[in-house]
């Protein structure tokens, strides 16, 4: 298991757009990804969870992932973040 | 003939007549099933149908509206893909033994109420997403054609009035068929108000018409935010006057958009904008103006019931600044008086409002208040190209005073670490006093922007108001333009530019004079951009 944590610096939070390329690349990996932001927490593969986390500018989330490819899904997930959030 | 007031989410003018779009509201019945599974692959089917559908929106909106606008339908084809979706739907259809329909409509909801329920306007709206897709699929289930209801064998353009539109009705829409959108509700930020703007269409929110309007005859204003329902002929008349006018500025735009302002021998004039807050910047961005010359910064006093606090001006100023990407953006300080009252300033009545405590004398008068903006304007300087200008200069003291001021604000915001960039400190010449010092005043500013309103009243002893007057008033009057001259002379003479931001600088008669004068400026109001950059350009 391996996880970080990420301060969202994109003006909309991770609103529909990013939220569904998050999903794409989370859904390239086997390794389940979690997001978690306080007490709730999404599957990075379910679109309208993560939407549903509601994630603003400024907040900072919790990402975990577990699995057989946890290395390359942790680079691939963090880079993402990096890019486009 | 009615007039009612809407949003305006896009300006123009159409006339046309009217047809309301009305979506066939699929009632969906709950009907009990025998055979789950096989129910649930017709809802795949159906599903994929959608996605398919969805993909050729995309495809038709990234053509339209481009990529960032039509990436909400990439999204809406995500959310058919969504696992917690498809497993709500399977669940209820396995469960519960009801048709797709009744379980696609369910989790539907179910999903739009955890997006209406948040505290944040951009998820609201998601809303209307979840529940966009969920009816495409019952559509399609119960076999209902998806159809934009302007049946193609009709030749004309339509006003098309709808309570709401989803961004998936507005795309699909034939563009050669709409004259204009208004819906009764709907805000100014949905993704449908911004398709029309990108469209190019006229469109209309929040807008309470009736429900009987299909087939009339109105006009849609979408420049005062309005729609006229049975006009009556001189209103017709006088909106087509309008619209040809527009037709004529849209041609000249079409023309001159992205053309430099210099005149036939090279020389470059800097051709500005007049602004009165942050919505009229997609009128300066639409005009093609090189930047703004005229900031009124008053709306912010004005629409507020106290003092606009350093932040609330800060984010004002910080928005024009980025929306004008590193253009000049001149905001004029503080100018109100006793001819603008302002309740929250006390101001008492003056028997002589033009010639009393207004503009920078006020904000000499209560440095706290002028300190204020100017820290906001410093701010927002770090995020482009800001320019800071004084109002109603008569001496010198008065100029080297508001330097100061601006000199301690600076200093402060250094030592609490606040970043500021390069500004500009101008002065606007509109009194006598400043005409006959400006080879002073140009020492110690880094340009001058006449206006020529107040300087003409203020030159000719003449209020405007007063129309006993009118055959008095010359706004070309000598002395007025030999007063022009000597600005533009003591400028240049101290290496600084000079400009005209007053309702002169707009005037296509003068503009072959004011050249030859040797002005390297003029702001005018938004429309007025193309018409003056069309004169400058055959001036020699």
């Amino acid at each position: 298991m391996k996880t970080f944590q990420y301060e969202v610096k994109d003006e909309l939070g991770i609103h529909a757009r990013p939220a569904g390329m998050l999903v794409k690349v989370a859904k390239g990996f086997q390794s389940k990804v979690t997001i978690e932001k306080g007490e709730k927490n999404a599957d990075a593969s379910r679109l309208m969870a993560v939407m549903a986390l509601a994630v603003k500018q400024g907040e900072t989330v919790t990402v975990t992932v577990e699995g057989e490819d946890e290395e390359a899904a942790f680079e691939g997930i963090k880079a993402f973040f990096e890019e486009n959030l | 003939m009615i007039t009612i007031n809407g949003k305006a989410a896009f300006g123009g003018i159409v006339i046309g007549k009217i047809k309301e779009f009305s979506k066939e509201k699929n009632v969906v019945r709950r009907t009990k099933i025998t055979d789950a599974k096989a129910e649930y692959t017709r809802f795949e089917n159906a599903r994929e149908t959608a996605i398919e559908q969805l993909a050729g929106l995309y495809e038709k909106a990234v053509k339209e509206v481009g990529e960032t606008n039509a990436a909400i339908f990439e999204v809406h084809q995500m959310m058919l893909e969504d696992d917690d979706y498809l497993d709500s739907v399977k669940n209820m259809i396995e469960t519960q033994m009801v048709n797709a329909e009744f379980a696609v409509a369910t989790t539907g909801d179910n999903f739009a109420s955890i997006f209406s329920e948040m505290d944040d306007e951009y998820m609201k709206e998601r809303a209307a997403d979840v529940k966009d897709i969920s009816e495409r699929v019952i559509r399609i289930l119960s076999g209902v054609e998806d159809s934009d209801g302007l049946s193609s064998d009709e030749e004309d353009a339509f006003i098309v009035v709808a309570d709401d539109l989803a961004p998936s009705e507005t795309i699909q829409l034939d563009r050669s068929k709409v004259l204009a959108f208004v819906t009764r509700k709907g805000s100014t930020n949905s993704h449908t108000a911004i398709l029309a703007r990108t469209m190019n269409i006229p469109a209309l929110v929040c807008t309470p018409l009736d429900k009987d309007v299909d087939g009339r005859i109105a006009v849609v204003d979408g420049n005062s935010g309005k729609i006229i329902l049975d006009p009556e002929e001189e209103t017709i008349v006088s909106y087509e006057k309008l619209l040809k006018e527009e037709r004529e500025r849209k041609e000249l735009l079409l023309r001159l958009k992205g053309q430099k302002t210099v005149t036939k021998s090279g020389k470059e004039i800097k051709l500005y904008a007049n602004i009165g807050g942050v919505k009229d910047v997609a009128a300066v961005l639409q005009n093609d103006a090189a930047g703004i010359g005229l900031f009124r910064s008053e709306f912010l006093y004005l629409q507020s019931d106290t003092y606009p606090t350093e932040n609330e001006q800060f984010n004002a100023y910080k928005t024009v600044a980025e929306m004008m990407a590193g253009k000049k953006v001149i905001i004029r300080t503080l100018d109100i008086g006793a001819d603008k009252q302002i309740d929250y300033f006390n101001l008492d009545k003056e028997e002589n409002p033009a010639l009393g405590y207004r503009a920078v004398r006020i904000c000499l008068d209560r440095p706290e208040i002028f300190k204020t903006q100017l820290r906001a304007l410093y701010r927002a300087s770090a995020y482009g190209n800001i320019a800071i200008m004084i109002p109603m200069i008569a001496s010198l003291w008065e100029v080297r005073k508001a330097k100061e001021l601006a000199e301690t604000v600076k200093e402060e915001l250094k030592a609490e670490g606040i970043a500021y960039g390069e500004v500009e400190f101008g002065i606007m010449i509109e009194t006598p006093a400043a005409v006959m010092l400006a080879d002073e005043l140009a020492k110690e500013v880094d340009f001058f922007s006449i206006g020529t309103n107040d300087l003409t009243q203020y030159t000719l002893a003449i209020d405007r108001q007063n129309e006993k007057l009118d055959v008095f008033y010359d706004a070309h009057h000598p002395a007025v333009l030999r007063m022009i001259q000597m600005v533009i002379d003591s400028a240049h003479r101290a290496g600084i530019w000079a400009g005209i931001c007053g309702e002169l600088g707009a005037d296509t008669t003068m503009t072959e004079t004011f050249v030859q004068m040797g002005i390297d400026e003029l702001s005018v109001s938004p429309a007025m951009v193309l018409p003056v950059r069309n004169k400058i350009l055959g001036v020699e």
